[in-house]
């Protein structure tokens, strides 16, 4: 049986008209609001799209031109859009981690969606598919075996951000999971370790992990051992998110009611398949929107480092509105790199409601 | 049916001494417990071996040695010379000073922005929400380096200085802004609002008593209004209501008096504000939305009108749920205020690169810093963890 919206008796526009009436012009307060966003749109909109469209030049302009025109200088962009996107990585093998990502798109695509890919009752095969395509992306990164070779010090822009984010939150995540139990552990002495960490790493700022990171590093660890950058600043990523994942998931462990530990200890299960079978999965389900919000932070958070000269997305950009031929051009190149953290950002944090709303609904 | 009687023949006792749950806790705590020792004792042994090789001394005697740089801005008056301990305490100052006022000015972008997105005019919540997304879901660190070249390069020099209200400058070199001649009447006054809130405090816990033992609560109103706001204009114009104003005026190349607010320090403390503000603001929209309906509807239905609604019934609910997330929102704000680094604001992050370059030691230079940082974190935490006990649900 369907259940049908009571229809108005009124036709479209009026029904429109009804709707602006009592959202926009409903009482004295509310109408001198909406005047004044409307006088502000109508003073700061055409003199932006002016800016954006109308004003703006393309290839052939010269930095000279941009500097004296009105408008956006999209031809900056042109001339550095591949700069941007890949970093310091060798102009001509940049098909390579354009490659790797579209690869990593396709497969978040079909891990975040499985029904449409035919792969809901297929988990192996998503595994297997991650498995490949790890392997594939780190052999188009790093070339070898018939691919020119390219070092780690090379790579940059969005595919280093990508790596930092992706690689961290990943390891982050099963560290997170023991530092979680651990909190929750009753022996005393796992229980302040655990406390001791998370409490440690959450109360120092990520760029100061990040300069341990790089001056410390070579200090701690045996004479002749050499780390690369990449590597350092991937270790204090992992370190720093797992403490913030840990509390997450400590969330999840606390919501979980006394009865399932009672029951699976009535089936004789012993610690570790209690938490494995029963509580764990229940507990991870409902931090995964609070996950995925940690993971939207990371991938934000890994610009820090630029700090540490290190060229992700933002430090391209960065290097990019340095070049003295297109010096003072910098609004074009934050604005381009803000939109893709924005896109990016903003689909996470859909797909993230989206999840929580199939959780609650599930939950009932 | 001896068969069917109770413990099975010839099984070992139910649990041997290993077995017991006591003896295994202890065991592995032992174990976890040695391997962290040894996982430390390695790294020392390794950081023994590594400072000399490197020609690294250690020791925190370099913090009394004097400081061969300059602190840029600073409050406590720091200068070349001085020991590199006092360098540290400046860029602590500038480090507590712009997370306090970032917090204060936050907070109150935050509720304007929560009443904007919960406001019933469409145009206005969809703006609101136009503004939280697009802060929301870009770097911190894009936003700050944005504003600082803005604030530095963009902005005309200080002649051609861009003036939006009379006495207000701004140009690339910082916002100039009137500032009050402090005159000791003014002291006076701030003194007498300190005694009226003492005294309002009072006021209100005496009603409260009153209201207890009787039912019916005592007038405050005009009681509270002299006590904040007559006492101290009392004050102020007993003590001549002196009022001068410090404009900035140009001279040269730049300008004099009234108060500079340096373009690094403008762009790291409106970025955090602006940045911070967006979380804050869906933490209280979500906080206030968490109020039940039917608290509004049994509020209404006691006769209650609706600014005592919101004082009495939606207000102490909605603190319950927002203020934990925001306790970790203020928290971040103050370690995201080591961002500074990125924009030349010497604050504490800024001044330990510039002492660990200047002095090579390198371990010694962070630990200072790490311990401020988790003074700060837990100072903050506690406080806001009192506040919370303060308003959170008493339960039987």
């Amino acid at each position: 049986m369907t259940i049908l919206a009571p229809v108005s008796p009124l036709g479209w526009p009026a029904r429109a008209g009804r709707w602006v009436w009592r959202n926009l012009f409903g009482g004295v307060a509310n109408t001198a609001v909406t005047l004044l966003i409307l006088w502000l749109l109508v003073e700061s909109v055409p003199g932006m799209v002016r800016w954006l469209v109308v004003d703006a030049l393309w290839a052939p302009a010269t930095a000279e031109q941009c500097l004296q025109g009105a408008g956006a200088c999209w031809a900056f962009l042109q001339a550095k859009y591949r700069l941007i996107l890949f970093g310091p990585y060798p102009y001509e093998e940049q098909w390579r981690p354009a490659l790797a990502m579209l690869l990593f798109f396709a497969m978040v695509a079909a891990t975040c969606f499985p029904h449409a890919f035919r792969l809901a009752a297929r988990p192996r095969r998503l595994l297997g598919g991650w498995f490949a395509t790890v392997a594939l992306i780190a052999w188009l990164l790093r070339g070898g075996a018939s691919l020119e070779p390219v070092e780690v010090r090379l790579w940059g822009g969005l595919p280093l951000t990508l790596i930092l984010s992706v690689v961290g939150a990943f390891c982050a995540f099963w560290l997170a999971i023991l530092l979680a139990l651990g909190r929750r552990s009753a022996m005393p002495v796992v229980r302040w370790l655990s406390v001791a960490y998370i409490e440690l790493i959450r109360g120092v700022p990520l760029i100061g992990l990040l300069f341990m990171a790089i001056v410390l590093f070579p200090l701690i660890v045996p004479p002749g051992v050499d780390v690369d950058k990449l590597a350092r600043a991937q270790i204090a990523f992992i370190l720093f998110f797992a403490a913030y994942m840990a509390e997450a998931i400590r969330g999840g462990l606390q919501a979980i009611p006394a009865g399932q530990y009672e029951a699976a200890a009535a089936l004789g299960l012993g610690y570790w398949r209690t938490m494995r079978l029963v509580v764990l999965p229940q507990a991870l389900r409902v931090v995964i929107p609070a996950l995925v919000n940690i993971f939207i932070g990371a991938f934000k958070d890994t610009s820090l480092v630029l700090i540490i000269a290190m060229f992700d997305l933002l430090g391209s950009a960065n290097a990019a509105k340095s070049d003295s031929t297109w010096w003072g051009l910098y609004v074009e190149a934050y604005l381009f790199v803000a939109s893709i953290y924005l896109v990016f950002c903003a689909l996470m944090s859909a797909y993230s409601q989206r999840l929580e709303r199939r959780l609650g609904a599930g939950r009932g | 049916m001896a068969s069917l009687s109770a413990s099975p023949p010839g099984r070992a006792p139910a649990s041997r001494w290993f077995n017991r749950r006591g003896v295994r806790r202890a065991f592995w705590q032992a174990v976890l417990a040695l391997a962290v020792l040894a996982a430390l004792a390695w790294l020392v042994g390794n950081v023994r071996q590594n400072l000399p090789r490197m020609g690294i001394q250690f020791g925190f005697d370099f913090l009394a040695q004097p400081a061969g740089f300059e602190v840029g801005e600073n409050l406590i008056g720091f200068e070349p010379g001085q020991s590199i301990f006092r360098a540290y305490l400046a860029g602590m100052v500038n480090t507590i000073h712009v997370a306090v006022l970032g917090i204060i000015l936050s907070t109150i972008l935050a509720m304007l922005l929560a009443l904007a997105r919960l406001s019933p005019n469409w145009l206005l919540s969809r703006l609101a929400w136009a503004y939280v997304e697009l802060f929301r879901n870009t770097p911190l660190l894009l936003q700050l380096l944005f504003l600082h070249i803005t604030f530095a390069q963009v902005l005309p020099a200080p002649r051609l200085a861009w003036s939006p209200l009379p006495g207000v400058f701004l140009s690339n070199r910082g916002f100039m802004l009137p500032s009050l001649v402090v005159e000791p009447a003014h002291i006076w006054a701030a003194a007498a609002f300190g005694l009226g809130l003492v005294g309002t405090w009072w006021l209100q816990r005496r009603a409260r008593r009153i209201q207890e033992a009787t039912g019916i609560r005592p007038a405050t109103g005009w009681g509270t209004a002299a006590l904040l706001a007559g006492l101290p204009v009392a004050v102020f114009v007993a003590g001549g209501a002196p009022f001068a104003l410090d404009l900035p005026v140009l001279g040269g190349f730049n300008f004099r008096g009234g108060h500079t607010m340096s373009p690094e320090f403008a762009s790291i403390l409106f970025g955090l504000v602006f940045y911070s503000a967006a979380f804050m603001a869906e933490t209280m929209r979500a906080g206030i939305l968490g109020v039940r309906r039917g608290q509004i509807d049994a509020a209404q239905s006691l006769g209650l009108g609706r600014l005592l609604t919101l004082r009495l019934v939606v207000m102490p609910q909605a603190m319950r749920i927002i203020v934990p997330p925001l306790t970790s929102q203020y928290l971040s704000l103050t370690k995201s205020s080591s961002l500074a680094v990125a924009v030349g604001y010497p604050d504490l992050m800024r001044v330990y690169t510039v002492v660990s370059a200047d002095t090579g030691r390198p371990i010694e230079c962070i630990a200072v810093v790490v311990a401020v940082y988790l003074t700060l974190s837990l100072l903050t935490a506690l406080l806001m963890n009192a506040y919370n006990r303060r308003i959170a649900l008493v339960e039987r």
